[in-house]
């Protein structure tokens, strides 16, 4: 492989780190979003909830926003073609997204029932449904985007909305709420104490067991889902579009696992990952069960990617046009000075992000949430 | 090609949800600085007064950024959404910018800023202030490349056009980040910025004082205001200026729009004043003319001259007659990359791609292109005059009205006297509003002058959108306008709340403003609403 087709796996792979951060990070506070009605029965109990991550969630979500940025930046052809093809999910997933910045910061200064009790239902409805487009939109991937291109590129998606509702993607988007369900509940447990750590505790084992159900139907789904092949490319590493390559369709998405039989131990980690959570939330473990849910994450997404690679974004109506790594990413030197940025600032953010957590860490008391003024 | 119709829409969508987003912005950027000056003062000094400040101020400032990151998600998935032939044509060059002001700036912003509101009892004062400044100076690193990827659609440097991917491709990262347009745009932009928070500050401190409520509060962070305020003027103006100076050479369209410049003249040119551009006609029908100031505000001398609409209409048709056979060339080279011919008939007109791109508009195929359609798109590179020259003449014209206000509040304020002037109290309450309506006008000015261009001379507007239906675009614009009607009445609403009930003053003596410790606290009996009241 040459300097640009390193550079092109080499920011795969980041991208796949970006979304696992965004998995986690926002996951877990969109979990504690889809989460709050259940979890916090008292307005108390639902603001302690909220404080738990009130220090945090801001800073968390800017996973996301660096995860479209990273897309934008190394695989442009992906963003415009996936963002605007993916339209009215898109909407639906910004507007509930732009209701939770907020969802947390208006939500409690105003001390009246009626309007906590919107805000919570928007901070519901602003965690849970995101999480189920992501993992919509990965399900999609196995199936394939009708999409294709002009002779200047310019795409255009030719599929319903509702088309992006099929079987597969909706259970992919359950299993995306359920492991952030699973990821809020043990956040929760991490600070709250008394009756709202119970319910979080319950909650986790059934959210884990949830996914790890869905997580294994999902595998033997993908063995009736036809996989893609690329037949003929300009090469690897060589500037190219989607237009002057070939692809099959037929066998599975499991090739590369056929190839790379250690691939397996990546599925093998999600299974771990959710199987050691639920053990970890019974025994009161919430911390340890954290860490455990986060290598679930690292397992279920690392395994889409494996399936797919070099894949990034199958079209169905001409799959030809599919978008790979190889074709849709940027030139080489934007990458480079990419990982470059990338290489200094994603550890430095690791360490202060740790630290900000290391500075609040501990549980947060009802006493505390309706003394602080600053309190959500 | 793409529908008109769904053109206009996209371009509506967009000017809404950025003019919008742009009102949380210039506060953040000016409130957090002011928000870290005050606790550097007490940080140094120890005075107690300064906390319950900083404190008080980071309330409201938290109101706004809520509102400023929320809108922000618009922004970044609309270029990808309603934008994606622009995304992928220039996400190479474009995308870079973004994804480095997410990895250095906002992330850092917005992590930290959990920090400085919910950190008050853990970390030190040191770490405090730090924090706090971390904060001020991430929103500022983020205006900062935000504009860089702003700087490469004004004046597109460092990067050139590929054949063969049909992209743009980055050729020169320094080229792109130390743009002059990115740069002074930058600081033009971040001390607009400082500006509105200043009046914001002051205007509040201002009702304050006129009520004689929490008058120590109010009378110190007035004066810290104002001067931050009037500092903050003077460098507006100035890089304004030189902003000015660098779009006259970038952006010949702007600049002759900016200031109604029909017909060429020679050195040294009158300035408009004020006039009523008639774009159908090319003429003012009116105008006030001061003579030879125009050559010196924007050449900084007697004898320069700048190009007047007639001229560039003309060196236009030239380009536009230029780029046809590049976009020709272009259709070859999608049918064969390996076609030599088609490749060196690109390369000796590439120059002028993007003028090809233009006419295309109205002659599709390119095959036969007739002079009045090259006129008609020669004519579409003016952008609309009456609306740039007057959005640019309200920014100025409150640009200066702000530096009055400033200079004498300071001067009153410095001597202790404020707080008996009551009517430059009232003043500095309705001075709130002027610098938001500044900004926007600014925003006008860049991207309405920027017209008809998405990345100027490279790519035109009506290309860049995505081929979405009528109907696709209509229900999004009515959701963005549902949504953001709400969420601006809830802000307004929690902001005049907040600003009303004012710092609290509970506790006094000794405990100075205690705050809560980790300690478990009897819980007062009273909700937590009517605390602060209190």
């Amino acid at each position: 492989m040459n300097t640009f087709a390193t550079a092109q796996v080499i920011w795969w792979l980041l991208l796949g780190v970006l979304l696992i951060g965004l998995a986690v990070m926002v996951g877990m506070d969109m979990g504690v979003g889809a989460i709050l009605r259940y979890v916090g029965r008292t307005d108390v109990e639902r603001r302690v909830a909220l404080n738990i991550i009130g220090p945090h969630w801001d800073g968390n979500q800017v996973w996301f926003i660096l995860g479209g940025g990273a897309i934008f930046a190394a695989f442009p052809l992906i963003y415009a073609t996936a963002f605007s093809g993916f339209y009215v999910v898109m909407l639906l997933l910004l507007w509930t997204m732009i209701m939770r910045p907020i969802g947390f910061e208006y939500r409690s200064r105003i001390d009246n029932p009626a309007w906590r009790n919107v805000w919570d239902w928007a901070l519901v409805v602003s965690g849970a449904v995101p999480m189920i487009i992501f993992g919509a939109a990965f399900g999609n991937l196995f199936h394939g985007v009708p999409f294709h291109f002009d002779w200047d590129m310019t795409s255009y998606y030719t599929g319903s909305f509702l088309a992006l509702l099929n079987p597969f993607a909706v259970m992919a988007g359950v299993l995306s709420l359920s492991l952030s369900a699973m990821m809020g509940s043990l956040t929760v447990m991490n600070g709250a104490e008394g009756a709202l750590f119970q319910r979080a505790r319950a909650l986790a084992q059934v959210a884990g067991l949830v996914a790890m159900a869905l997580f294994a139907m999902g595998g033997f789904w993908v063995h009736a889902l036809p996989g893609y092949q690329l037949l003929s490319v300009p090469g690897l590493g060589v500037p190219q579009t989607p237009l002057q390559q070939t692809v099959g369709v037929g066998g599975t998405w499991l090739q590369n696992f056929g190839a790379h039989p250690l691939l397996w131990l990546v599925p093998l980690l999600g299974f771990a990952g959710m199987l050691g959570a639920v053990l970890a939330a019974r025994a009161a473990r919430s911390h340890l069960g954290w860490w455990l849910g986060a290598g679930a994450w690292i397992g279920v997404i690392g395994s889409a990617g494996a399936a797919l690679f070099p894949f990034m974004l199958p079209s169905s109506s001409d799959p030809s046009m599919s978008l790979t790594v190889w074709n849709s990413s940027s030139s080489e030197l934007t990458l480079l000075w990419m990982i470059g940025f990338a290489a200094v600032f994603v550890p430095l953010i690791l360490w202060y992000t740790s630290w900000a957590f290391w500075v609040m860490r501990g549980k947060v008391s009802e006493e505390r949430v309706v003394n602080d003024e600053h309190a959500y | 090609m793409i529908n008109g119709t769904v053109v206009d829409l996209s371009r509506i969508q967009f000017a809404a949800t950025a003019l919008y987003h742009f009102l949380f912005v210039p506060l953040t950027l000016g409130l957090s600085f002011l928000l870290a000056a005050m606790e550097t003062v007490y940080v140094t000094t120890g005075k107690p007064i300064y906390k319950q400040m900083a404190m008080f101020w980071s309330r409201l400032f938290m109101i706004n950024f809520a509102l400023g990151v929320a809108t922000g998600l618009t922004m970044e998935f609309q270029f990808g959404t309603n934008w994606s032939f622009y995304s992928s044509f220039v996400g190479d060059i474009f995308g870079a910018p973004l994804a480095i002001e997410g990895l250095m700036a906002f992330f850092m912003e917005s992590t930290f800023i959990g920090l400085m509101v919910f950190g008050w009892q853990r970390l030190s004062k040191g770490q405090h202030l730090a924090v706090t400044w971390l904060v001020a100076l991430g929103s500022n690193l983020s205006a900062l490349w935000i504009l860089v990827a702003n700087g490469f659609m004004q004046n597109p440097r460092g990067a050139a056009f590929d054949p063969i991917t049909m992209r743009m491709h980055l050729t020169s990262f320094q080229q792109l980040i130390f743009s002059p347009d990115a740069q002074s745009k930058f600081v033009h932009t971040s001390i607009a910025g400082y500006v509105t928070g200043a009046a914001f500050v002051a205007g509040v401190s201002a009702f304050y004082m006129l009520r004689k409520r929490h008058m120590d509060l109010a009378k110190r962070s007035f004066r810290i205001a104002v001067l931050f305020g009037v500092l903050a003027t003077i460098g507006v103006v100035t890089l304004g200026d030189a902003l000015g100076f660098v779009d006259a050479k970038a952006q010949p369209t702007k600049l002759a729009a900016m200031e109604g410049l029909w017909r060429s003249e020679p050195a040294p040119m009158p300035f408009n004043v004020i006039a009523i551009p008639e774009q159908a006609e090319q003429r003012n029908l009116d105008a006030v003319q001061v003579p030879a100031v125009l050559s010196l505000l924007v050449t900084h001398s007697l004898t320069g001259t700048v190009p007047a609409i007639d001229t560039l209409e003309k060196r236009a048709e030239r380009r536009i007659e230029n780029g046809i056979p590049a976009v020709e060339a272009l259709k070859a080279l999608s049918h064969d990359p390996q076609d030599a011919s088609a490749m060196a008939q690109f390369d000796a007109h590439k120059a002028d791609l993007g003028y090809g791109f233009l006419v295309q508009r109205y002659a599709p195929r390119l095959t036969q292109v007739t002079p009045a359609e090259i006129q008609r798109a020669a004519k579409d590179t003016i952008p609309p005059v009456a609306a740039v020259f007057w959005s640019f003449r309200v920014m100025v014209g409150l640009g200066l009205l702000m530096l009055a206000f400033f200079v004498l509040a300071t001067l009153y304020s410095l001597r202790d006297r404020i707080q008996k002037k009551t009517w430059i109290l009232k003043v500095a309450v309705w001075m709130i509003p002027v610098p938001f309506l500044a900004d926007e006008a600014g925003w006008l000015v860049a991207e309405l002058g920027r017209q008809p261009w998405t990345v100027y001379g490279v790519l035109p507007t009506w290309m860049s959108a995505s081929t979405h239906s009528v109907g696709y675009m209509a229900f999004s614009l009515i959701g963005f306008v549902a949504l953001y009607s709400i969420f601006i009445a809830v802000e307004m609403y929690l902001m005049v709340r907040a600003i009303r009930l004012g710092p609290p003053e509970h506790g006094g003596g000794g405990a100075e403003h205690s705050r809560p410790t980790l300690a478990p606290r009897p819980v007062p009996a009273a909700p937590y609403g009517t605390k602060l009241e209190g």
